[in-house]
C-alpha cells in the first residue's frame, strides 16, 4: 500500500490545478457569454489571427 | 417590486449626464464635448454605451452588429453578449447611442438603449462569481472525496480507512467551511428572525454530518460522511446558483432599458438656455420643449403653439392642440412647434408621481404570492426535525442510552431528507422556462411570475402601444388622385409631426413622386401651409382648414379654394397582437380591451381582434379598479399595458406584462417586459408557465418519492454513507433532467 503516499498527493494535485484552472477562467470572465462564445466560432472573421 | 427606480429614474440623473450640468452657460457649448470635457473624460477611457438586442440570436448576428458598430464614428470596439442579448460598446467621449440603434436599425437588428448609470452594478457580477467559486471548490472537493469514499466502500479496512477518512476530513472541513456560507449565513438569519427557512435543516445536515464525521473518524468507526456533507453543499449551491442567475440576469436587463421620462431638461435662466437634471427643476421655471421632446415636469404653456401626444398617459392616439394658457402633464410629447413652459410642479408633487402613489397603493392592497417552493419549505423544515429528534429519541431508549448510535441515525436521517432534490427542484424548472422565454423575447423579472402566469385565467389588454404599435398608418390614401397626393406627399415632407411622416411615407409606398411647393411653412399646433402653381395648400387640423372633424385620428387638406379632403390614420397593429389575442383566446382564457381612447378605435380594434368584451375612455383609476373588480370575482387577471395610464393596473393584477418601449414606472410596475416588438411571445408564455408549473410540481412529486423509501431505511438505521451519496446523486440528476424536458 506504499504505492498511496504518493498517488494521493499526485491525485490532490492533480484535482488542484483543475481547481486553480477554474479559479483563473472565472477571473478572466469565461463564464460571461457561454452562448455568445459557441456561436462565435462559427464565424469567420480573425480566422487567421487573433483578435488584436 | 418597488416604486422607487421609477421615481428614481424621473427625478436622478445618471452620473454620465453631469459633466453635461457643470458646463457653461453658452447653448453651443452644451451641443459638442469641450476640449476640457474631453481632458477630464479621458481618464474613464470615453463612454461605454451598452444597448439591448432582442433580436440576436446567432454568429451572423454577432458579426453583423459589431461589424455596423464599429464601423461608425468615434466606436473604437463594440463586443455582443449573446447570452445577455447586448453589445457593449466602447466609444471616444460624446457618442450618443440614437446614432449607433439607428444604424443598427438600418441593418434589420432592434436595439434598446440600456442606462448606463445601472451598469456597473451587473458588470462585476460579484455574487455570481462568488457562487461560482464555491461550487468549483466543493465539486473538486467532492470528486476527491469520493475518490477516498469508493474505496473504503469497496472495502478499505483498518489503518487504511482510518488514513483514507483523515484525507477526507482535511479536504471537506474546509471546503464547508468555505463552500457552505450561503446557507449557513442565511439560516442564522432565519434563526434570528424566528423562522425555519429550508436553509435552516440544510445547515444542520451539513454541520451534523461533518461533525459526527470528524467524530468518527477520531473513533476508528466504520462510516465517515464526509462525501455526504460535499455532495450536498455541492448541489444545494448549484441550485442556489441558477436560481440566482435567473433573477439576476432578469432583474438587471429590466432596469437597465434607459427610462423614456426625460433625465434632463433645458430651462431659460437669464435668457439663457441651461441644461439641468430633471431633479433640480423648481416650480415657477421656465423651461423649453423642442419637437419631438418629451415634456419633463408639469407646466403650464407660455410660449409657443403645438399639438401634443398624450397616448402615453392617457390612451388617446388623438394628438391635442395646445396654445398659450394650456396646462400640460410631465410625460407628453410636443409634436410640431418649440414651446415654452413654466414649471407648475416638478418633483414629488408632479403628475408622473402622483401616478407612482397610485402604483403604491395597488401593490400594497395586493397579497404577497407564496411561492410554490416557499409552501414545500414552510411545510418541510418542521417534518425534518421533528423525524431527526424522533429518530434521535426513540433509538436512545432502545439502546439504552448509546448515544453516538442515536446521533449517527439521526444524522443520516438529515443528511437522506436533505432537500437536494428540493433545492433544484424549482431553480432548474424556472431557469430552463426563463431561458426558453428569454429567447423568444420575453423577461421574467421575478421568479414567482412563471408560477403566477400560469394561474392566470382572464388577460386584460391595454389598446395603445400595446395592442397597437402608437403610430398611425394612412387609411384612405387610394382615394387621393395623383396630383392631390403629390400635393399632400410635399406638404406631409415639411412637418416631423407623427401624422405627416406617415403621409409621407405612405405616399412614398404608393410610388409617388411629391409635387414641388414654394414658401413651405409649418405653422406649430396647426400644420403646413405652401404654394402650389399659384393656389395656397393646406394640410392639417379641421378647424385650420375649415374642414369638421371627426372621430378618429385625421388630418385634412385643402388645395386653392377646392373643398377640404379628410385623411383618416389608423393606428398599425402590434406585430403578433392577433395571434396572441387568439391564441390566449382558444386557451380559453377570458380576454378585455380596456382603453382610455374614444369609443370608436377601441371597438373597431375589438372587432378586428375578436374581443368581444371591451371598455372605452378608462381612466387610470378606472383601469385599475376593473382589474381588482375581476380579481375580487375570483379571476387571476393578467394585464398587458404599457403607458402611466396602465401603471396602477399593472401593479393591480396577478401578474403583468409591459412591452420594452412601455413607460419607465409601467415597466418597474409588470412582473414580465417583452423585449422585442412582437406580442405573440405573450401567448407562449402562458402556455410555458403551465408546462413549468406541472414540471415543478413532478420534481416535488420526485423527492417526496425519493424521501418515501430512503426515509425508513434511515430510521431503522440501515443507512449507509454509499446508500446517501447514491440516493442523493439519483433524485438531484433525475430531478435536472425532469427539468430539462420543458419543450
Amino acid at each position: 500500500m506504499s504505492v498511496l503516499s504518493y498517488l494521493i498527493p499526485i491525485s490532490l494535485f492533480l484535482g488542484g490545478i483543475g481547481l486553480a484552472a477554474f479559479f483563473w477562467s472565472l477571473k478572466a470572465r469565461q463564464y460571461e457569454d457561454p452562448k455568445g462564445d459557441g456561436e462565435r466560432i462559427l464565424s469567420d472573421e480573425y480566422d487567421d489571427h487573433p483578435k488584436p | 417590486m418597488s416604486v422607487s427606480p421609477a421615481i428614481g429614474a424621473a427625478s436622478g440623473a445618471p452620473e454620465s449626464y453631469d459633466e453635461h450640468v457643470s458646463a457653461s452657460a453658452c447653448p453651443a457649448c452644451l451641443a459638442a464635448p469641450s476640449a476640457e470635457q474631453m481632458a477630464k473624460s479621458g481618464d474613464i477611457k470615453g463612454a461605454r454605451i451598452m444597448l439591448s438586442l432582442p433580436t440576436a440570436h446567432c454568429a451572423v448576428c454577432i458579426t453583423d452588429v459589431e461589424r455596423e458598430l464599429t464601423r461608425q464614428p468615434g466606436v473604437r470596439s463594440a463586443r455582443v453578449n449573446l447570452t445577455l442579448k447586448r453589445v457593449s460598446v466602447d466609444a471616444e467621449p460624446g457618442v450618443e447611442p440614437a446614432p449607433l440603434i439607428a444604424a443598427l436599425d438600418r441593418i434589420g437588428y432592434e436595439a434598446h438603449e440600456l442606462d448606463a448609470g445601472m451598469l456597473s452594478a451587473t458588470e462585476t457580477d460579484k455574487r455570481g462569481r462568488d457562487l461560482l467559486m464555491r461550487i468549483g471548490v466543493a465539486g473538486f472537493a467532492m470528486m476527491n472525496i469520493m475518490l477516498l469514499s469508493i474505496a473504503v466502500w469497496s472495502g478499505a479496512e483498518a489503518a487504511t480507512r482510518d488514513l483514507f477518512h483523515w484525507i477526507s476530513a482535511a479536504i471537506a472541513l474546509p471546503t464547508v467551511i468555505f463552500a457552505g456560507q450561503p446557507f449557513f449565513i442565511s439560516a442564522w438569519g432565519a434563526l434570528r428572525g424566528g423562522r425555519l427557512g429550508m436553509d435552516v435543516p440544510i445547515s444542520l445536515a451539513i454541520i451534523l454530518a461533518s461533525a459526527i464525521s470528524v467524530f468518527e473518524t477520531i473513533k476508528h468507526g466504520h462510516h465517515a460522511y464526509f462525501d455526504a456533507a460535499v455532495m450536498l453543499t455541492f448541489f444545494l449551491l448549484v441550485g442556489r446558483y441558477l436560481d440566482y442567475r435567473t433573477r439576476a440576469v432578469a432583474r438587471s436587463a429590466a432596469e437597465e432599458l434607459a427610462a423614456l421620462e426625460v433625465p434632463r431638461a433645458t430651462v431659460l435662466r437669464d435668457g439663457a438656455e441651461v441644461v439641468v437634471p430633471v431633479g433640480e427643476l423648481h416650480p415657477g421655471d421656465l423651461i423649453r420643449v423642442r419637437p419631438g421632446g418629451r415634456i419633463p415636469a408639469d407646466g403650464e404653456v407660455t410660449l409657443g403653439t403645438s399639438e401634443t401626444d398624450r397616448s402615453l398617459l392617457t390612451g388617446e392616439t388623438l394628438p391635442v392642440y395646445v396654445g398659450p394658457g394650456a396646462m400640460l402633464s410631465a410625460g407628453e410629447v410636443n409634436l410640431t412647434g418649440p414651446l415654452t413652459l413654466r414649471v407648475t410642479a416638478a418633483g414629488k408633487d408632479s403628475s408622473l408621481h402622483r401616478m407612482a402613489d397610485l402604483v403604491a397603493m395597488a401593490e400594497s392592497a395586493k397579497t404577497k404570492y407564496t411561492s410554490l417552493a416557499e409552501r414545500a419549505a414552510r411545510a418541510y423544515a418542521p417534518i425534518v426535525h421533528l423525524l431527526s429528534f424522533t429518530a434521535f429519541g426513540v433509538w436512545m431508549w432502545l439502546t439504552g442510552g448509546d448515544l453516538r448510535f442515536a446521533i449517527n441515525i439521526s444524522a443520516a436521517v438529515l443528511i437522506i431528507t436533505c432537500p437536494c432534490a428540493l433545492g433544484l427542484a424549482v431553480p432548474a424548472v424556472v431557469t430552463a422556462a426563463s431561458g426558453k422565454l428569454f429567447r423568444r423575447g420575453l423577461l421574467i423579472k421575478d421568479g414567482t411570475a412563471l408560477e403566477r402566469l400560469a394561474e392566470v385565467d382572464t388577460v386584460v389588454f391595454d389598446k395603445t402601444g400595446t395592442l397597437t404599435m402608437g403610430t398611425p398608418k394612412p387609411e384612405n390614401l387610394g382615394d387621393l388622385n395623383a396630383q392631390d397626393m403629390a400635393v399632400a406627399a410635399a406638404l406631409a415632407a415639411g412637418s416631423s409631426h407623427p401624422l405627416a411622416r406617415a403621409l409621407a411615407e405612405g405616399a412614398a409606398a404608393a410610388g409617388c413622386t411629391p409635387a414641388t411647393l414654394d414658401d413651405l411653412r409649418e405653422v406649430p399646433g396647426y400644420g403646413v401651409e405652401g404654394r402650389w402653381q399659384g393656389q395656397i395648400v393646406r394640410l392639417g387640423r379641421a378647424d385650420w382648414i375649415g374642414a369638421t372633424a371627426g372621430n378618429s385620428t385625421a388630418t385634412h387638406l385643402k388645395i386653392g379654394t377646392g373643398a377640404p379632403i379628410t385623411l383618416r390614420f389608423a393606428d398599425s397593429l402590434r406585430p403578433g397582437a392577433e395571434v396572441a389575442v387568439a391564441a390566449l383566446i382558444a386557451q380559453g382564457k377570458r380576454v378585455l380591451l380596456v382603453s382610455g381612447d374614444v369609443e370608436g378605435a377601441v371597438a373597431a380594434l375589438a372587432q378586428r381582434l375578436g374581443i368581444s368584451e371591451w371598455h372605452a375612455g378608462a381612466l387610470p383609476q378606472e383601469k385599475a379598479a376593473l382589474v381588482t373588480q375581476l380579481t375580487g370575482q375570483g379571476a387571476r387577471v393578467l394585464m398587458v399595458g404599457d403607458g402611466l395610464n396602465d401603471t396602477a393596473a399593472l401593479a393591480a393584477a396577478h401578474v403583468s406584462v409591459s412591452p420594452a418601449s412601455a413607460l419607465d414606472a409601467a415597466r418597474t410596475a409588470s412582473d414580465i417586459v417583452l423585449l422585442g416588438q412582437d406580442l405573440s411571445p405573450v401567448a407562449d408564455a402562458v402556455k410555458i408557465a403551465v408546462q413549468a408549473r406541472r414540471r415543478i410540481k413532478e420534481n416535488f412529486g420526485i423527492s417526496i418519492l425519493y424521501n418515501a423509501v430512503a426515509v425508513p431505511i434511515a430510521l431503522i438505521g440501515l443507512a449507509t454513507p454509499l446508500a446517501a451519496a447514491l440516493a442523493m446523486s439519483a433524485s438531484s440528476i433525475t430531478v435536472s433532467l425532469n427539468s430539462l424536458r420543458l419543450k
